[in-house]
């Protein structure tokens, strides 16, 4: 589970994130919707303790991540904006290197790689060279590497960008294994639609806060919209300028 | 301590892989040095065999009016080429090179050579060319010669002690020993041997920083549950382990050289053995640490690889400032001087080339200055490696 209590932080001027409180539980996928500039990645990075907030705390299965960092962080599996992986290591190297820095031995790794890649159909590339993957392997050996040490809840940050149809397909079935699997995933996203097909629960952000945090039901419903789409510009205001 | 170690594995293993990398740590740094020095001396000794052993050519117009002067310089082993030119034609022979060092006897030099007053003589060369001014250099220290046994000549004729025109006798006595004067040509082969060892380690400095953050791999890296100290350590640890290798090379390099050059015939020994190139190695090996640190410091600061290749090129050239000071100023080793790291191990390294003895507290002073150094720089990069702004 995982926890955003209060979140704020100012760049300079401008404030990316203000007062920012949402609960992404454990069994569901955790939409976090806005358009771009409105502060996603920000929320994120403070989940998983690359940004220290001005005010407020996150909590990774109750561990405050600003307190106990590493303890919280072992607890937590991130694909962040930039995904990016080792082009001279192979992606099993890439999956065990990242693990070693979890702190698994040898022993524990091979397995956990085995089942990922059974998991995520990397068999026909898992010991090529990352130079020269398609985005889907890409996507699928970042994926295997932020879940390597097995955490209960996984961030991710825009995964679904730069991806084609293929691999958006991919990713949407590898993130529902996960909620089946009973984790917590939370990922950002500025396509309504991909959250619309995805998640349970969408906290939507504009302009730093968070302006509406429910299932798909009740947006629907409490705006009176007709379609998920119209609940969704309703919540914004046209000015946000959704895709 | 781990961390560490996982860190400095992958970075090692996977700069193994990386042509570039291999290319600059293990061709490019180490051999570019020895075989340009290699080049150089073979040069000189081909310039200096010219200079004693070949015949001179000198042009000489107007040889009718010093037949004297003409058989002189010919049994001085110049070669003389008998033609005639106006001064100007001899000007424009020696500036178009068709001539490389003309001497003019002018129409009036027989009358004022026979009443015994200053007869005239123009030597016309191109100091600017290095060639030619040596062998100016040499005829007119011929005609010098020619001059003052005339004098001498003249005098005795009037019955005046000839030696009362020579007040002093200056005898030359050189105290550089065939090795001191060697170092004067291998001199600069310090440098080649710091710049090799921070060639080592200049793409894995800027592949580990500047590209993790372009290849996008270095926020997923920031967010798991280790010390950003040990995982900038490890970094530059496995930059110090490529510097190393390169040094290594690069000695090995040195010694070769060596073996083949015959730096005796310039009258140099240098005593560059394998055990010398040992010294020069644990001289070095504290330097190491510093550009590690120094380079990845520095390339942590910028966005991109091409920024860092900027950036880092100026850095190469910091510890080649020390080395021109001393070679401006003519530094010698002193224990003062052992607080500056390159210029500190420079010092060291031409002492052993000079068969000099070392203190072994000037080798202990280098060493802790570098790697005290190295450490402020480590706490530096560590400190700025768990700043916010490192996610660029």
């Amino acid at each position: 589970m995982i926890e955003a209590t209060g979140l704020t932080k100012r760049f300079g001027s401008i404030e990316a994130a203000r007062q920012v409180s949402f609960v992404a539980r454990d069994g569901e996928i955790t939409g976090l919707l806005g358009a771009n500039g409105a502060g996603k990645s920000t929320c994120l990075r403070m989940l998983y303790g690359v940004l220290t907030p001005d005010a407020g705390k996150a909590c990774i299965d109750g561990i405050d991540i600003g307190g106990e960092t590493s303890k919280a962080r072992a607890h937590l599996g991130v694909l962040p904006h930039a995904a990016g992986l080792y082009n001279n290591l192979t992606a099993r190297e890439n999956i065990h290197y990242f693990g070693a820095l979890h702190g698994m031995g040898k022993l524990l790794l091979e397995p956990r790689t085995a089942e990922l890649v059974r998991a995520l159909g990397m068999q026909s590339f898992i010991d090529r060279r990352a130079k020269g993957f398609s985005q889907g392997q890409r996507i699928k050996t970042a994926l295997a590497r932020a879940l390597v040490h097995d955490p209960g809840n996984v961030v991710l940050d825009e995964p679904t960008n730069g991806l084609d149809v293929m691999a958006i397909r991919n990713l949407r079935d590898m993130l529902t294994d996960l909620k089946a699997q009973g984790r917590c995933v939370l990922f950002s996203s500025h396509v309504m639609q991909e959250v619309a097909a995805l998640c349970d629960r969408v906290v939507i952000i504009g302009r730093g806060r968070v302006l509406a945090d429910a299932t798909l039901q009740e947006i629907r419903e409490r705006s009176g919209a007709a379609s998920l789409e119209e609940a969704f510009l309703r919540v914004l205001g046209d000015a946000e300028g959704l895709s | 301590m781990r961390t560490l170690l996982t860190v400095f594995t992958k970075e090692f293993l996977e700069n193994l892989r990386d042509r570039r990398t291999l290319i600059s740590a293990l061709l490019f740094g180490p051999l570019f040095g020895p075989l340009l020095f290699g080049f150089m001396v073979s040069r000189m000794l081909e310039q200096s065999v010219i200079q004693s052993d070949v015949p001179v050519k000198l042009t000489i117009s107007g040889s009718r009016y010093a037949p004297g002067l003409a058989r002189y310089l010919e049994t001085r082993d110049i070669k003389l080429n008998k033609q005639e030119l106006s001064e100007t034609q001899a000007r424009a022979a020696v500036r178009g090179g068709t001539a490389e060092v003309v001497l003019l006897v002018p129409e009036e030099y027989p009358r004022l050579f026979g009443a015994a007053a200053p007869a005239p003589l123009l030597l016309i060369a191109d100091s600017a060319d290095s060639q030619t001014r040596k062998i100016a250099d040499r005829v007119r220290a011929i005609l010098g010669a020619y001059g003052s046994g005339i004098a001498q000549l003249r005098l005795q004729m009037r019955g005046v002690n000839p030696l009362l025109a020579v007040p002093v006798a200056v005898n030359d006595v050189d105290v550089a020993t065939p090795a001191g004067r060697a170092v004067v040509v291998v001199g600069f082969m310090t440098y080649f041997v710091l710049f090799a060892l921070l060639m080592g380690g200049l793409y894995l400095a800027i592949d580990s920083t500047a590209g993790e953050r372009e290849r996008g791999s270095l926020e997923a890296l920031l967010s798991l549950p280790v010390p950003r100290a040990a995982l900038v350590g490890g970094k530059i640890l496995a930059t110090c382990a490529y510097m190393c290798i390169s040094l290594a090379l690069s000695l090995t390099a040195f010694v070769c050289v060596f073996h083949f050059v015959p730096l005796e015939r310039l009258g140099m020994s240098a005593n560059l053995g394998v055990e010398t190139a040992l010294i020069f190695f644990a001289i070095c090996l504290p330097f190491v640490p510093l550009g590690a640190t120094l380079m990845t410091l520095v390339a942590s600061f910028t966005r991109t690889y091409r920024e860092a290749q900027t950036y880092l090129t100026t850095v190469l050239l910091v510890p080649t400032l020390p080395i021109a000071f001393a070679s401006i100023y003519s530094l010698r080793t002193k224990s003062s001087l052992m607080f500056i790291p390159s210029l500190s191990q420079h010092l060291l390294m031409t002492s052993v080339l000079k068969d000099e003895a070392v203190p072994m507290l000037d080798v202990l002073v280098s060493a802790a200055a570098s790697l005290g150094l190295a450490l402020l720089l480590f706490v530096l990069t560590a400190r700025h490696w768990r700043r916010e702004t490192m996610l660029g």
